[in-house]
């Protein structure tokens, strides 16, 4: 049992980082734009297709994963510029509808350049699975976890050290007087959407050797995704990171202990439990109605 | 004067349209497959199957004089189009014949319409209820998931084995398959000792196989389409399971051993004798025929697939009860259908029957071993 | 002359069948539009007129589906009897649900409605026993209304189109009432609302019931429409494309819902034939319409019809439209 237990566990923690990645994207943009992006699953989905693809073309994979990353970054800031900024002050319900219809395009794109063959990455560092305690693991699984660590204390020293991060930070509290003092929304704006397209898009890279990638697969990460930044408190990076290792961790104790037909049901039961007893997430800073 | 003429010609052109119309009417095929979405594995190569074959037939003058003519609706694996894109079939474009239902969900939810139309149907998806009860309209080419989990249960008795673990996933094909073993299991004195599943696109099993691992089973059974059936073989690798673990024909396609890679040596399941044509005796009726759809499907879209075969099925199954039948009065091609004997097809040979609407039996499966990255038949 | 519009959309849905009689498109694809604009409407109730959004709305079309179903065929309940049964069922549901759902605000109250639409769907995929699992429930008798059975399609047509033509009125109707007056007052500002002495939670929660409510009897007549039901028809896909719907056509306008309704329906019939694009174009036409018509087709159409029609009958127009 207590194996059992340490092996789920290490189960969660690995798919609850990659949660955490994705949420972290929607937490970027959202603090910048209040703008729930349903096209973040789309941008993982791009890293990965376009890294297997330049892999495939002869490029090596350091290479790929750098140029397919930049790629995403570019699609990203396509994406604020013709469909965000033209629709700046848009209802909630509206941007809902425009990202995910971006998300729709981008799948319709992939699903033309790429057909709709799975396709995996090799992964980093050979197959051979490590021993933790009684517990087995990928040595992709820790580079998940490691380039996670690192983006996550990459982020926190953006937002908390940077210039440009504290100023994305003002913008998420109040956009106006952000304005007012100088910060310039609309270039602070496209570094959201490039970073969190950046961050998306080494997520799937990261997890294509482990999940296999096909044009239909960032629905179901972004679904995961969202749900993380959402527990955590939206537009809280720290939160979504925590938020994700929790549902990942739920899911395989669900799974494990429970039932693994109902485990998405039982991690869904549980958004919805602290939701009605913390209605903007765990860690989300309670802000007043505007009237 | 002049305006007679041209009255004149108008009549004539319309005329001879109307005989031009009859001479050539196109024979109507239609079709509803699931292009798309998760399923699109199962039904692309299905399709493009259909249509070199019908530009192939017409090319060399078509069926009874007439060329044959495809429509074809994606439904995405979404059961609520499959059934209007089946009326819209039957009322709006007139198709004297339907292929389709990539899967089990499609295929049930258009057969009232089909049986109450009177239109016949060959399907084009795995479950046995499909023809069980036999329904009069309906007929269907693959092999069903009761075949392949009889195939496997079969082997893992055969090893002496009797302790089994099944795991699925959530869709369609995971789920019939899985009940499929549930209720044949104790015919082979085979007890199952864990019953685990997944979602179709999770991204990691390890926690239901390590359950299973300290289950006390002595073999694994998996159904499932698409990627999930690979992360499995790579879980129970990286869980350093041993125990043998069996697919179902659902996986029997290049890409499965792509995805799986190393940790798919060893695993077995039981597949359509295409994916081993070229190792079949010379002496066996069939190989002809799966080298010739092997090599025609390749030359021109790549890596040929057992679901495409199974559109060839049933695809020249109908041809055949169209030239029997010397036209395609819907009841008379029906008939003839179920008339289907002896005809060597991908999947196996068919001998269709009132009782039987498949006309397959267990021979038709190969049980096959991955072997250094290939197929290797084992029995 | 209030209800002027609705004559007129009456008028047009009869008239449709005897002018292409035995027409696919009209038979088929207006049944389909015509189960898709119950659900808008309802769902209108909630986003458009509460503000209310909701992303698991396939969850309550589904389950006066599988009421339907599950009544009619595991215990032979007759099918009036089981529609009536799902529609109380999804009532109490979302009486339930709606306090501490609608308590959320945005993005919160989104999430919550999507994990509620997604727990449903893992029911009926898992529920083996009870639902027919992934393969779904076939079978379903046909509708029996007091003794006549409704088959064929053009039948169907009509209980469809009445059973629309009838959410659509009350919805009308309701809007224009005390409670579609509170309804306003609380998409306007819940604070100001609540101020003024309306009880926001329990006008809240009335639109979510009447919105789930015509959802599951949208659902029991698709099932029995279909005779077969199947998960897939209830999934996160179909929430969204309800969603879309009720935004396309307009919010917080009934015949903006209706407008939306049959343009996504039509939009999706008409795509079939691109294929490999179809998704492309469907993402670019969302974002073109929500980015350049934030308003919604209905509203935007009929400005565009206005600003055409403004030299010659200028008034003539918008009183037909009011």
């Amino acid at each position: 049992m207590p194996e059992q237990l340490f092996q789920f566990l290490v189960t969660g923690i690995t798919v609850g980082s990659l949660y955490a990645l994705v949420g972290l994207g929607f937490a970027l943009i959202y603090n910048a734009s209040d703008v729930v992006n349903f096209a973040q699953g789309e941008f993982v989905m791009l890293g990965a297709m376009a890294a297997i693809a330049l892999q495939n073309a002869g490029f090596p994979l350091f290479l790929a994963a750098i140029v397919a990353t930049l790629l995403t970054v570019g699609v990203g800031l396509l994406l604020e510029r013709f469909a965000i900024e033209p629709a700046v002050g848009a209802s909630v319900v509206s941007t809902i509808i425009i990202t995910i219809g971006a998300a729709i395009f981008l799948r319709g794109v992939a699903l033309l350049l790429w057909g709709k063959d799975f396709y995996a990455l090799p992964p980093f560092s050979g197959d051979t699975p490590i021993q933790l305690g009684g517990a087995t693991v990928l040595p992709q699984s820790l580079w998940v976890l490691g380039v996670t660590v690192v983006l996550v204390l990459l982020v926190r020293a953006f937002f908390n050290r940077t210039l440009p991060g504290k100023a994305l930070l003002a913008c998420s509290y109040n956009r106006v007087a952000a304005q007012a003092v100088g910060i310039n929304v609309k270039v602070m704006l496209r570094l959201a959407y490039g970073l969190s397209a950046g961050l998306g898009a080494l997520a799937g890279i990261l997890i294509a050797p482990i999940t296999f990638s096909s044009y239909e697969a960032g629905v179901m990460l972004g679904l995961k995704g969202f749900s993380a930044a959402i527990v955590g408190g939206i537009g809280n990076p720290m939160g979504a990171v925590a938020g994700g290792l929790l549902l990942g961790v739920l899911e395989a104790l669900g799974a494990g202990f429970i039932s693994s037909g109902y485990k998405d049901a039982i991690a869904f039961l549980f958004v919805l439990m602290v939701l009605f007893f913390e209605p903007t997430g765990l860690f989300g800073h309670k802000s007043a109605e505007r009237v | 004067m002049r305006r007679l003429l041209k009255v004149f010609g108008v009549v004539s052109l319309l005329l001879a349209g109307i005989g031009l119309a009859h001479a050539a009417d196109p024979i109507k095929i239609g079709s509803f497959l699931t292009v798309t979405g998760p399923a699109s594995f199962l039904g692309d190569p299905e399709l493009k199957t259909l249509q070199m074959y019908i530009e192939d037939l017409n090319a060399k003058g078509g069926v009874n004089g007439r060329k044959i003519e495809l429509i074809h609706y994606d439904t995405g694996g979404n059961t609520k189009d499959a059934v209007n894109f089946v009326k819209r079939l039957i009322k709006s474009d007139n198709v004297d014949v339907l292929i389709g239902g990539t899967t089990t969900g499609d295929t049930m939810a258009v057969i009232p319409n089909v049986e109450k139309e009177g239109i016949p149907f060959i399907s084009l998806a795995g479950a046995v209820e499909i023809i069980e009860p036999v329904k009069k309209w309906v007929f269907k080419v693959p092999h069903t998931d009761r075949m392949a989990a009889a195939k496997i249960l079969g082997d893992i008795r055969k090893r002496g084995l009797s302790k089994v673990a099944l795991i699925t996933g959530d869709g369609g094909f995971d789920k019939s398959g899985r009940t499929q073993v549930l209720e044949l299991a104790p015919n082979y004195g085979i007890t199952l000792v864990a019953d685990e599943s997944y979602g179709n696109k999770d991204t990691d099993m390890t926690t239901q196989l390590t359950k299973i691992r300290s289950s006390g089973a002595e073999a694994i059974i998996n159904f499932g389409l698409g990627q999930a059936p690979a992360i499995v073989t790579k879980n129970v690798k990286q869980l350093g399971i041993t125990l043998p673990l069996y697919q179902s024909h659902g996986v029997a396609s290049q890409t499965f051993i792509d995805l799986a890679g190393a940790a798919a040596e060893g695993v077995r399941l039981p597949a359509a004798a295409l994916v081993v044509a070229e190792q079949l005796p010379n002496t066996d009726p069939q190989k002809p025929v799966l080298l010739a759809y092997k090599n025609k499907y390749e030359a021109k879209y790549g890596p040929v697939s057992t679901f495409g075969g199974h559109a060839y099925d049933g695809l020249m199954i109908t041809v055949a009860a169209i030239q029997r039948a010397g036209g395609t009065d819907k009841a008379k091609v029906r008939d003839e259908i179920e008339k289907t004997s002896g005809f060597i097809g991908t999947a196996g040979v068919f001998n269709m029957s009132p009782e039987d609407h498949m006309g397959l039996n267990l021979d038709a499966f190969k049980l096959v071993e991955i072997h250094n990255g290939t197929w290797k038949i084992i029995e | 002359m209030r209800l002027a519009g609705f004559y007129i959309f009456a008028a047009v849905v009869a008239l449709l069948p005897v002018l292409f009689p035995d027409n696919y498109f009209v038979v088929v694809v207006g049944t389909s539009a015509g189960l898709h604009v119950i659900l808008a409407v309802g769902l209108n109730l909630l986003i458009g007129y509460a503000g209310q959004i909701s992303l698991g709305h396939a969850a309550f079309f589904g389950l006066g589906a599988y009421a339907s179903a599950i009544l009619s065929t595991r215990f032979d309940w007759p099918s009036l009897l089981a529609l009536v049964a799902g529609l109380i069922a999804a009532g109490l549901i979302a009486w339930v649900f709606a306090r501490p759902i609608l308590r959320l605000r945005g993005h919160y109250l989104a999430m919550a409605t999507l994990g509620f639409g997604i727990i449903a769907h893992v029911i009926m995929v898992q529920a083996t026993q009870w639902t027919g699992g992934p393969d779904g429930l076939a079978g379903i008798p046909p509708l029996n209304l007091l003794g006549w059975q409704v088959d064929g399609d053009l039948q169907w047509y009509g209980v469809i189109a009445a059973a629309m033509l009838l959410v659509v009125w009350l919805s009308l109707n309701l809007v224009d009432s005390q409670v579609g007056r509170a309804l306003r007052a609380v998409h306007g500002s819940e604070f100001a609302a609540r101020m003024m002495g309306i009880d926001t939670a329990r006008t809240k929660t009335q639109a979510f019931v009447v919105s789930a409510v015509f959802a599951a009897f949208a659902g029991s007549l698709f099932a029995h429409q279909q005779a077969f039901v199947s998960p897939d028809s209830f999934n996160l896909t179909v929430s969204v494309e309800l969603v879309t719907m009720v935004v396309l056509g307009g919010l917080a306008s009934t015949f903006g819902a209706v407008c939306g309704a049959i343009a996504l329906t039509l939009l999706q019939q008409g795509l079939v034939v691109f294929e490999d694009y179809e998704m492309l174009i469907h993402g670019a036409l969302l974002m073109a319409v929500m980015i350049f018509m934030p308003q919604g087709l209905f509203v935007g159409l009929t400005q565009a019809a206005h600003r055409l029609g403004s030299t010659l009958a200028r008034s003539k127009f918008r009183r037909s439209l009011d």
